[in-house]
């Protein structure tokens, strides 16, 4: 039994226009019949341009939306009523912009100890004793508790944030796009301190990302939605050695490599996202898709099974030409080596010596 | 040949209670035609400030302090008001991460191409310049140019209105684009459309572009020229096959450590502990040294010079190439 399982969730908004007597003049169809899955332990990114229906999705798995149809199991029950509470505990949430998810006026510790508050956990003097414990664990000090978040950087409140998520030990975060407004640096380390902490504490991860090179780093296993649905999702190892779905071959090809002896590689996909209030007919990405036939402009592809554990929405997937992944040559020898002693003489400080 | 532009001793301050803080502090620079000087580093290193001290748009109470900014040889920080609208949106050219606060909500898109354009050419007729906006925008490869003519910003994507900035900045030819972390808010689709229009109209017009970033994909895509930036100075200058070849400020290290690879599996990222210190609280010395895992005594006393460590490549670190110093600690 998986922890988390999805199934056909949709959530459509409609579109009203008109001040005086407002007619709905269309849908928006957010989410579109997703389905999917995460094991315990495990970590499912959803990947996608922007409006696809990712964060759409995590609300809905969060329960902060009802879905317009569709179910949502978690640990083998069926999210209402009773079971919606005990979701609320074992499922929590960090967000991109650790600025508008804290609360300014609450003291750090008061943040950090609030959902154990809202779910009756402890007495105060535990709940404190539990703040520094999540302080420490999550890279801050235990002064922190009496500042507020103002006096944090970017990465400090992304941290803050963690620890509160963390509070309650749930089995579940779901992490939308949680380091998209860091620096390369500050995202390395809360890359670094969501890995640590999933293997801690066995968390399973859903991870919202739009950048490929750091769901490559996070992910074991990889959903790439497109206009509201999932057309591509398999194991990591494989999506990115074989993409199928001729939609995550361009999203792999869009990406610059830090690397210029591979500049010139990089290959646009044309065209915008169609509006997710007209998607177009049949396979929805058949106005942008290179390889598109007739069918695809007729008949909406359904998302099947093509090898073990990969599943993909495309009629011409067994026959599209093969990607030519260009694993390239990862970083020069001299940078490696130079990487190399970085990161020694990094280890030797953090265990005191030289 | 001389270069297309030279910054010497370039110096951008704010005035506090506590005397001037820099922002930009020192930096030296040199942009050659027809080529891209990417310039990386972590927020709050300086990189727009720089950018705004070259086109002197620096907000107050910010002023530039100190050095020269050489267009051709002719120091802009000296040039009347008057002269350096001129060279504003003429010779040199500037586009920002998010086009919708640069573009007028209120006008048709068309408008403000018409308006940017009339500005330096008074006497074209309003048809004249209806058609030069519309070819305009279909260099950029924007589709149905006639019919966006008469949208409004807020009708167009991220990426239409960041390509209608393109169009109104190329309006009139410049010799260099500073672009500012131009797709930074973009997916990456959209920053590959984009980063492909700018090096077809590179190619097309010969100019030079300063390509601000903190993508080091970005600048390894698109940059001749790296300078990296560290709170306020130049750390490391390369070319930027050099500089991914063989980085040697420890800065640049950590940054090339903290980006994860597509082509690379790593169990943990390098990442660089800390983070910048704010322009009115450096550390004495190197401003990289709380930071440093190869910081010795001396890295706080002074600060290192920016000097070549191999021919064409300058770096400000007393320990660069980093292997010797290693050798050297016991
Ligand atoms: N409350 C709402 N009412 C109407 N439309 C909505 C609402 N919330 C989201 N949408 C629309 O649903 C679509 C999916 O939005 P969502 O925020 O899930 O995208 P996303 O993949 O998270 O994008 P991003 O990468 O920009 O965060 C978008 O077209 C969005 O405009
Ligand atoms: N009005 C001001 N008064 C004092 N300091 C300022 C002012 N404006 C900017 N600064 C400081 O100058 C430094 C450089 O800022 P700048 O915007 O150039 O950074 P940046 O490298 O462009 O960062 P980002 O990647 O976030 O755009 C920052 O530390 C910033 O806080
Ligand atoms: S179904 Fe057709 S249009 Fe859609 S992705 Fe496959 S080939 Fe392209
Ligand atoms: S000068 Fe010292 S502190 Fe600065 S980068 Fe070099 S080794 Fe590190
Ligand atoms: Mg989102
Ligand atoms: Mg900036």
């Amino acid at each position: 039994m998986s922890l988390l399982d999805v199934t056909d969730l949709t959530k459509h908004y409609p579109v009203r226009q008109g001040i005086v007597v407002a007619k709905q003049v269309g849908t928006v169809r957010a989410v579109d019949g997703v389905s999917f899955r995460i094991e315990r332990g495990e970590t499912l990114a959803l990947v996608g341009e922007s409006g696809c229906g990712k964060s759409t999705t995590a609300r809905l798995v969060l329960r902060l939306i009802e879905p317009t149809s569709g179910t949502v199991r978690f640990d083998g029950q069926e999210v209402s009523g009773a079971a919606l509470r005990t979701l609320r505990r074992r499922v929590q949430v960090v967000f991109q912009d650790p600025y508008a998810s804290l609360n300014p006026r609450l003291r750090v510790g008061e943040t950090i100890a609030e959902p154990m508050e809202v779910h009756g956990i402890g007495d105060a003097t535990s709940r404190e004793a539990r703040v520094q414990e999540l302080l420490r664990l999550v890279g801050l000090a235990p002064f922190h508790a009496q500042r507020y978040p103002h006096e944090f950087s970017g990465g400090q409140r992304q941290r803050i944030g963690i620890a509160r998520a963390l509070a309650v030990q749930p089995d579940l975060i779901v992490c939308d796009e949680p380091v998209s407004a860091l620096d390369v640096s500050i995202q390395a380390q809360v890359v670094n301190l969501l890995k640590d902490l999933q293997r801690q504490f066995g968390l399973s991860y859903l991870f919202i990302a739009h950048d490929l090179a750091v769901v490559r780093h996070m992910a074991d296993r990889v959903a790439v939605m497109y206009l509201g649905q999932i057309v591509e999702t398999a194991p990591k190892a494989d999506l990115f050695a074989a993409p199928r779905h001729p939609y995550t071959q361009a999203l792999l090809r869009a990406i610059p490599h830090p690397d210029p002896r591979r500049r010139g590689q990089v290959t646009p996909l044309g065209g915008d996202v169609p509006s997710p209030m007209n998607p177009p007919p049949g396979c929805r990405f058949h106005t942008r898709c290179p390889f598109a036939q007739d069918v695809c402009r007729k008949e909406e592809p359904v998302l099947r099974d093509i090898a073990a554990g990969a599943r993909v929405a495309c009629h011409l997937a067994e026959t599209l030409p093969p990607f030519a992944v260009d694993s390239g040559d990862g970083l020069s020898d001299i940078a490696t080596r130079r990487l190399a002693l970085y990161a020694a003489a990094k280890e030797r400080r953090a265990s005191g010596v030289g | 040949m001389t270069p297309l532009l030279e910054i010497q001793g370039l110096r951008t301050v704010f005035r506090s209670a506590n005397g001037d803080i820099a922002a930009v502090d020192g930096v030296d620079l040199t942009v050659p035609r027809g080529r891209t000087l990417g310039i990386v580093g972590e927020s709050g290193c300086g990189k727009s400030m720089l950018s705004l001290s070259v086109m002197r748009l620096v907000p107050p109470p910010g002023r530039v302090a100190a050095g020269r900014v050489l267009l051709e040889g002719r120091d802009l920080l000296t040039l009347s008001t008057a002269e350096m609208r001129a060279v504003r949106g003429g010779q040199v050219a500037m586009i920002f991460q998010e086009p919708m606060t640069s573009l007028n909500p209120v006008h048709p898109i068309g408008l403000q191409i018409t308006e940017a354009m009339r500005a330096h050419d008074p006497r074209a007729s309003a048809a004249e310049l209806r058609d030069r906006a519309i070819a305009a925008l279909e260099r950029v490869r924007i589709p149905a140019p006639a019919r966006r003519y008469d949208e409004f910003p807020h009708q167009l994507s991220g990426g239409m209105r960041q390509r209608v900035m393109i169009a109104m900045a190329l309006a009139c030819k410049p010799k260099l684009l500073i672009a500012d972390e131009p797709t930074t808010a973009l997916d990456v689709t959209v920053q590959a459309q984009i980063l492909d229009l700018l090096r077809d109209l590179q190619q097309e017009t010969g100019m030079s572009i300063i390509l601000i970033t903190h993508d080091l994909g970005v600048v390894a895509e698109m940059a001749d020229e790296v300078a990296v930036m560290y709170a306020g100075r130049v750390a490391e200058r390369a070319s930027a096959r050099d500089l991914f070849g063989s980085p040697q400020h420890p800065y640049t290290l950590g940054l090339l450590g903290s980006v994860p690879r597509l082509d690379e599996d790593r169990e943990r990222l390098l990442a660089i502990e800390g983070a910048v210190p704010p322009p009115f609280a450096l550390p004495q010395g190197c401003r990289f040294h709380p930071r440093c895992p190869f910081a010795i005594e001396a890295c706080t006393k002074a600060q290192p010079p920016l000097e070549a460590i191999e021919p064409g490549h300058l770096a400000a670190c007393i320990r660069a190439p980093v292997e010797s110093a290693v050798e050297l600690t016991p």
